[in-house]
């Protein structure tokens, strides 16, 4: 190194988080990520200011499970909702209403209905919440100034250190084969 | 003049282009973002008048709750007045949010995206402003917590047969599930806030309530995907909550209540009103914010269209109630809508007619679609004729049941006025500080339908 004094120890041995490519357009992200799909890449991601149709798939991606969750979930709530009233109006509070049976199914739909639909809805948000680890307020990515942009016209793509195909030149190089208008490594 | 007016199109699609002007994604973004980080002189033209109806509805209030609903003009017939007028009124009005926000991106009607943030806003103040009224009508508010099947010293619960206790849950679910939708919409456009922000709070306000979103897409699969699964739930559920909202009437025994059409006729209604409240809003918002571009004449033509079918469907249920009731021969349904049309609330019912069947009709007519300020009036009068419409249903039949000695004449006093203006004045008070605080366009979404949003533009060999 031409100045090894103004490299301090500890920077010298930083951590690093990956290597950030910016794009300008959605087009120019999609064929990129085609191709670090197709490099055999596993740990790395995308970032657009909004979804770009069918970039998961350019990625790679496996569809996402959080159906099945919200399918639980508003199974559980319209069973809850049921077993409620069932329990309530004949086992811990058994009176007749209007003359009718203590219980019948007819007159508990809405409460069922609606209690499915507020489970499964939690269900949906708090389970893609989940399996997108949000809130984490922290990422290295929010150090790098041009990342700003990944939430008004910008597109990145991000290949983690952690991947075992990294490195450093080489994956540098990949990017910048594609249409990126910058490429630079980025601390953890 | 037809040739002028024709819409600039899309050049993937070919269809009317959504945003005119052919901005980029940066300036959308600082089309949207500017109004928040520095408002105008003209916000508090808004915020300070609707602070003061606000005032007016904290007044009535503490008067309500110091001397009890008897200073309302309840009086033994009618035992549901304004208070359940007023309530059916605002949650219709948040079915137009919901029907925006859910039904139309199922049919993946892409103009939603300019209305649909402000709409659903609109939705979750309207519920909150509904919600005022049947639980200050319960006369002690403060254990509105019966209502809810909680274990108590009483050992007791809830009736469920009643629609009553079915209206506590829709609405209340109705009201959580709204708002988990908007804030779930809203994550994506606070990080673009926190990103462009320039003070610390402000950054640390966006930073905190975006969650740490940094438009991952590993993350928007799963999120539109929520994104999708809300709309699929929501839209059921909108259609539920006026059915049983419908339902508070239809079940009982009334002449006038006990009717099957109900359901429908209310849910058609609450759309019909709830498009008014969307026009009355975002036409003068757009024009002050200089939002023309994203709100295009195109989309205020589109809602009123909307308008004349749902207002076309009010008023063939307007009708068809009057053929019931003459033709299934029961005398006291008759007199219900006799009396309805012709009794001493006749007043009210031609305002109802004249606002709801009549004026939706100026829709057929293109110039009045594509002018801002006839749809604006024509926003009110539905929006007048709506209230009237629920005041008809709920004082005409109570006022005059099945024995004559039980009739009463029912007006409202001073203060069931204050609680109506006071709640109209809570409803604008927060909707100012929604366009003050938070992008009032939802961005990812309506950059997502541009045309340079398309990962294959022309002659793309992909």
């Amino acid at each position: 190194m031409a100045e090894p004094k103004q490299v301090s120890k500890q920077a010298s041995k930083q951590k690093k988080f990956g290597v950030l490519a910016e794009y300008d357009s959605a087009a120019a992200i999609f064929k990129a990520c085609e191709k670090v799909r197709d490099a055999g890449y596993k740990r790395w991601d995308s970032y657009t200011p909004f979804p770009v149709h069918n970039l998961d798939k350019a990625m790679g991606i496996k569809p996402s499970v959080l159906p099945w969750i919200v399918f639980a979930c508003g199974m559980t709530g319209a069973a809850s909702g049921l077993l409620l009233q069932w329990w309530s109006s004949t086992i811990a509070y058994p009176l007749v209403i209007a003359g009718k049976p203590l219980f019948s199914f007819q007159a508990n739909v809405p409460v069922t209905f609606e209690l499915g639909i507020l489970f499964s809805a939690f269900g949906a948000v708090f389970g893609m919440l989940g399996l997108n680890k949000l809130p984490q307020l922290y990422h290295p990515l929010f150090n790098i100034a041009r990342f700003a942009r990944a939430t008004d016209d910008r597109f990145f793509i991000a290949i983690e250190a952690s991947d075992p195909k990294y490195d450093l030149e080489k994956t540098r190089k990949l990017l910048e084969e594609t249409a990126a208008v910058a490429v630079e490594e980025v601390d953890d | 003049m037809a040739s002028k007016e024709r819409d600039p199109l899309d050049p993937v699609r070919g269809r009317k282009l959504l945003v005119e002007g052919g901005p980029s994604f940066h300036d959308l973004t600082e089309q949207v973002c500017t109004p928040v980080e520095q408002p105008g002189l003209a916000w508090w033209l808004a915020f300070l008048p609707a602070l003061g109806g606000l005032s007016i509805f904290g007044v009535s209030l503490f008067w309500l709750l110091w001397r009890g609903v008897g200073i309302w003009g309840l009086n033994n017939p009618v035992d549901w007045g304004w208070a359940i007028v007023d309530f059916v009124f605002w949650v219709g009005i948040g079915h137009a949010g919901t029907l925006i926000s859910a039904i139309l991106f199922l049919f993946r009607q892409q103009w939603r995206t300019a209305v649909n943030r402000s709409a659903e806003a609109m939705t979750i103040f309207a519920v909150i402003c509904a919600l005022t009224f049947p639980t200050f009508h319960t006369g002690r508010p403060w254990v509105i917590y019966w209502a809810l099947p909680l274990p108590n010293q009483m050992q007791m619960w809830p009736n469920f047969r009643s629609p009553l206790l079915w209206d506590v849950f829709a609405v209340s679910t109705y009201f959580t599930v709204s708002l988990l939708f908007w804030y779930v919409g809203l994550i994506p456009d606070l990080a673009t806030m926190r990103d462009r922000a320039t003070t610390k709070i402000r950054r640390f306000a966006y930073g905190l309530f975006s969650l740490g979103w940094r438009g991952s897409t590993r993350h928007w699969q799963h999120y539109e995907k929520a994104y999708l699964l809300l709309a699929g739930l929501a839209t059921p559920l909108v259609l539920s909550v006026h059915t049983i909202v419908s339902f508070d009437f239809a079940v009982s025994q009334l002449p006038g209540w006990h009717t099957t059409i109900f359901p429908p006729y209310f849910v058609a209604g609450a759309i019909f009103s709830g498009f008014a409240m969307v026009l009355t809003l975002l036409i003068p918002i757009r024009k002050w914010y200089g939002l023309e571009h994203i709100i295009t004449i195109k989309h205020l033509e589109n809602m009123a269209k909307i308008i004349l079918l749902t207002g076309s469907m009010v008023g063939y249920a307007y009708a068809m109630e009057f053929f019931i009731a003459w033709y299934s021969g029961n005398p006291y349904e008759s007199f219900a809508f006799v009396n309805r049309a012709f009794g001493p609330y006749a007043w009210a019912y031609w305002i109802m007619i004249s606002c709801n069947v009549i004026t939706p009709q100026l829709v057929w007519f293109k110039k009045i679609r594509r002018s801002p300020v006839a749809l604006f009036v024509l926003s009110i009068f539905v929006n007048i004729g709506m209230w009237f419409e629920r005041f008809v249903i709920t004082v005409t039949s109570l006022s005059r049941d099945f024995l004559p000695s039980s009739w009463d004449y029912y007006s409202a006093t001073i203060w069931d006025v204050g609680m109506l203006v006071g709640s109209f004045g809570l409803f604008f008070t927060l909707f100012c500080l929604f366009i003050r605080y938070l992008p009032m366009i939802a961005l990812a979404e309506i950059k997502a339908v541009m045309p340079a949003a398309n990962p294959h533009p022309p002659g793309d060999d992909h």
